[in-house]
């Protein structure tokens, strides 16, 4: 189905989120959206499949003008989408999932939807239990069951939006010969949403390229990243150089340490990190990893091993301890766990400043040092701006600023997760900066090329157990894609 | 104790169960769409009244049982209207209910305290009763009670196994994902919350016309607060729900049993007992105790006894769902 977006216009206030954009998509074909964050691409894909109405333009299916008043209704004309976080119900069974998905029927024909999902998934080479509860599935898994439900409802139009945040390698691969077959034998339409150029590089048949509500560019395939890159940008952007760092004395030590919950058992973990150093911590999501960042900040008890901060024995001390020490943990969830909603940027310096403080606070003081930290991390708002209001890029940059000047070990987890290019690389800057007076850096991260670009050693995490650290400049984003997934390069 | 003591006690404790497996199961219902009607004490207080009032002014009993139920109903309505339409505090608005809810069953209610009326006949079921043991614990009670059997048995299968039921999970779990599969969310939800509020209603009906007939201040108060604490319980789900209200049933009346074994003991001790046992067992069931428990387990057993024991809430509790 060819579907055309003509002309669309979307406004949030003042801003032009959509700002006349026009696109074709043929059937048969991937075409890729490429855009940095806030480009609009996520507002296109959004009117296009009924969540949100646009305020000027017009879309055609086939030649046909077509206005869609909700999501379900787009689907009946043949557009899914793949959300960024599958749109799905976690603690249902995979089953009740796709039920959920059908016509009314008092009683649901189960026997019928399964036999559905195990042809489809075997046409895909996927390997879903009918039985298994979703939230026991992995991303990759979960995208795998979005796409087989949008098929099973008949889609002929697929959007994917950001779809490879969070999966493995080779679900990765899975997922893109999934679309490749999808356009190329079954003619289906594709539209690819990404901000990574690598993979609308390896992909797409034609890209177009979004810059602050605008289309700057269509472009056929093979692609140029120069040119791509100038037109999401306006600029070329200089990828920076890695600079070693004299190491330290260790900062950090884990003498093997066993982690205990429910779900999972970390154990016998040992690793020493020196001063200066930076590891990067691999694996797909709920390998044990975040555990073991945990452990390390004082945030999750270990059952039994020991925790050393510079020699000394930290083991069952409280975060408390461990903050005054000199560690600080950055959580995912910036908004959830970072920061405090509802407070502006001057309340979060004051409770954030240490030793003892007098009991009323001085405001006109607080604000001016907010103003500064702003200033020196370009931060978009003003200091009496609700943190909420925030971007995504501008909380990672307050929770940096509101670090303490001197650190012994940062923690972290995604550190960039969520963030435009630019806004990443600049976070970068700081951590690099941070090393060279002596702290030491422990990040999670689901994006090969930032593990492999600021780490000295990389550690991946896989069903609960901790491999040896690799060093980080002998080994190759292939070879640590496969260790992340599970599977053992033979070569 | 001898054998016929026994089978009385269980009886009664199947009897007593009754109301708190309607409310337990209609708060399951509403809050399984995503909706936390807390005004529970409240409307069954006053559903109690009105059934009472009603029954007792008509000489129809199932006359009281549906004005009860649309008491529960437009009381559920409020919450749903404050929290869905004018995206107030559902906790607030439930909260302030409870207290309209007591206050006017007492006002309302002044005329016929302490007077005799009509209530749900005794009725036995042929053949079942004269079964050894069962017949009498199960099946020598009255239509209410049977009811209440047959309502578990129905939510169960309408909530796991039918279509509806299975999109009245998705919009409590997930109101986006429902939204974008074609469910009118916050239609269901009203719904919802005026049939979770309705068989409150009934709840309170069979208290003043089946289980402490009657009606006097104050008749039912904390039992709506109980049946909260069972829908928790319960993990939201309608057996556990019932087994939640059998047991809160047994801790009653052996605390009543205890009372007459140890008289010296006041007996405000044995009264707030089941209360007290009842916070105990929640606090084990919903606290990381349950989690350092499992791991103690072997690992095949762990997932049997953690979905058996622990229920998470539905995932869009509470929240107000818009749309983009």
């Amino acid at each position: 189905m060819k579907i055309e977006a003509l002309d669309i216009r979307k406004y949030f206030g003042p801003v032009r989120a959509n700002d006349g954009i026009t696109l074709t998509v043929e059937p048969g074909s991937i075409h890729g959206l490429l855009g940095e964050n806030g480009a609009g691409k996520t507002t296109l894909m959004k009117i296009l499949t009924g969540f949100i109405s646009a305020d000027g333009g017009e879309t055609r299916l086939d030649g046909r003008p077509v206005r869609f008043a909700s999501p379900a209704e787009s689907i009946r004309h043949g557009i899914g989408m793949l959300h960024q976080e599958p749109l799905d119900f976690p603690p249902l069974k995979v089953l009740d999932n796709l039920l959920l998905a059908f016509e009314d029927r008092l009683i649901p024909g189960r026997q019928q939807v399964r036999r559905v999902l195990e042809e489809l998934c075997r046409r895909f080479n996927f390997s879903i239990d009918p039985d298994a509860r979703v939230n026991t599935l992995t991303v990759g898994e979960r995208q795998q069951l979005e796409i087989l439900r949008l098929l099973a409802l008949g889609a002929e139009v697929i959007i994917l939006d950001e779809p490879t945040t969070g999966i493995s390698a080779p679900q990765k691969v899975l997922l893109f010969a999934t679309l490749r077959r999808l356009a190329k034998e079954e003619g289906k339409s594709v539209i690819f949403v990404s901000h990574k150029l690598e993979e609308v590089e390896e992909l797409c048949d034609r890209v177009t390229v979004l810059r602050q509500g605008k289309v700057t560019g269509h472009i056929e395939a093979p692609f140029r990243a120069e040119q791509l890159v100038q037109l999401m940008f306006g600029q070329s952007l200089l990828r920076s150089d890695r600079s070693r760092v004299p190491l330290g004395e260790p900062a950090l030590e884990l003498q093997d340490v066993t982690v205990q919950t429910y779900r999972l058992t970390v154990s016998h973990m040992s690793l020493a990190v020196r001063a200066g150093e930076v590891i990067g911590l691999a694996g797909l999501e709920g390998s044990g990893q975040r555990l073991m960042l945990r452990a390390c900040a004082g945030l999750q008890r270990p059952s039994s091993g020991r925790v050393r901060l510079q020699g000394d024995d930290f083991t069952r001390r409280s975060y408390r301890d461990f903050l005054a020490a000199g560690v600080a943990y950055l959580p995912a969830g910036r908004i959830e766990e970072g920061l405090i909603r509802g407070l502006t940027l001057t309340e979060h310096y004051v409770l954030t400043q240490r030793g003892h403080q007098p009991l009323f606070i001085d405001w006109v003081g607080a604000a001016e040092g907010m103003q500064h930290k702003i200033a020196e991390f370009n931060i978009r708002g003003q200091s009496g701006t609700p943190v909420e209001a925030l971007s995504g890029g501008n909380q990672q940059r307050a929770l940096l600023s509101l670090l303490p000047p001197v650190l012994k070990v940062l923690a972290m987890e995604h550190p960039t997760r969520g963030l435009d290019i630019e806004s990443a690389m600049w976070v970068w800057e700081q951590l690099l900066e941070r090393r060279k007076s002596g702290t030491a850096i422990l990040f999670i991260s689901a994006d090969l090329d930032e593990l492999m670009e600021h780490s000295d050693r990389i550690i991946v995490f896989s069903g609960g157990v901790m491999a040896s650290p690799i060093d980080a400049a002998a080994t190759s984003i292939e070879e640590l894609g496969y260790l992340i997934g599970g599977v053992r390069d033979n070569s | 104790m001898d054998s016929i003591l026994l089978i009385r006690t269980l009886a009664s404790i199947v009897r007593g169960a009754t109301p708190l497996i309607f409310a337990g199961i209609g708060e399951t219902i509403t809050e399984k769409a995503g909706v936390i009607n807390l005004s529970l004490d409240g409307t069954i207080l006053l559903s109690a009244m009105v059934a009472f009032a009603v029954t007792y002014t008509t000489g129809s009993v199932i006359l009281g049982f549906i004005a009860a139920m649309l008491v529960g109903a437009l009381m559920a309505l409020i919450v749903a209207f404050g929290s869905i339409t004018l995206r107030q505090d559902q906790v607030a608005i439930g909260f302030v209910l409870t207290l309209l809810g007591a206050e006017m069953s007492s006002f309302l209610g002044n005329p016929f305290v302490r007077l005799k009326g009509p209530s749900v006949p005794h009725l036995p079921i042929p053949y079942l009763a004269d079964i050894p043991i069962i017949g009498p614990i199960f099946f020598n009670h009255n239509l209410v009670v049977y009811l209440g059997y047959a309502l578990i048995i129905f939510s169960w299968f309408y909530i796991f196994k039918t279509q509806p039921g299975l999109k009245l999970q998705g919009i409590g779990e997930r109101p986006e994902a429902a939204f974008a599969r074609g469910s009118n969310v916050n239609l269901m939800r009203y719904v919802y919350t005026a049939l979770g509020g309705a068989l409150v209603g009934f709840a309170g009906a069979s208290y003043s016309l089946s289980i402490k007939l009657g009606w006097s201040h104050r008749h039912t108060a904390g039992n709506g607060w109980i049946a909260l604490a069972i829908v928790i319980f319960g993990g939201w789900h309608p057996f556990r729900v019932a087994f939640g209200a059998y047991l809160f049933g047994s801790l009653k009346s052996l605390s009543s049993i205890f009372q007459r074994v140890a008289p010296g003991i006041p007996s405000q001790f044995f009264n707030g007992a089941p209360f007290a046992l009842m916070i105990i067992v929640l606090l084990l069931v919903s606290s990381g105790w349950l989690d350092r428990l499992l791991i103690r387990l072997p690992v095949r057993l762990r997932r049997l006894v953690h979905d058996a024991l622990l229920g998470a809430p539905p995932g869009g509790l509470g929240r107000v769902f818009v749309k983009e």
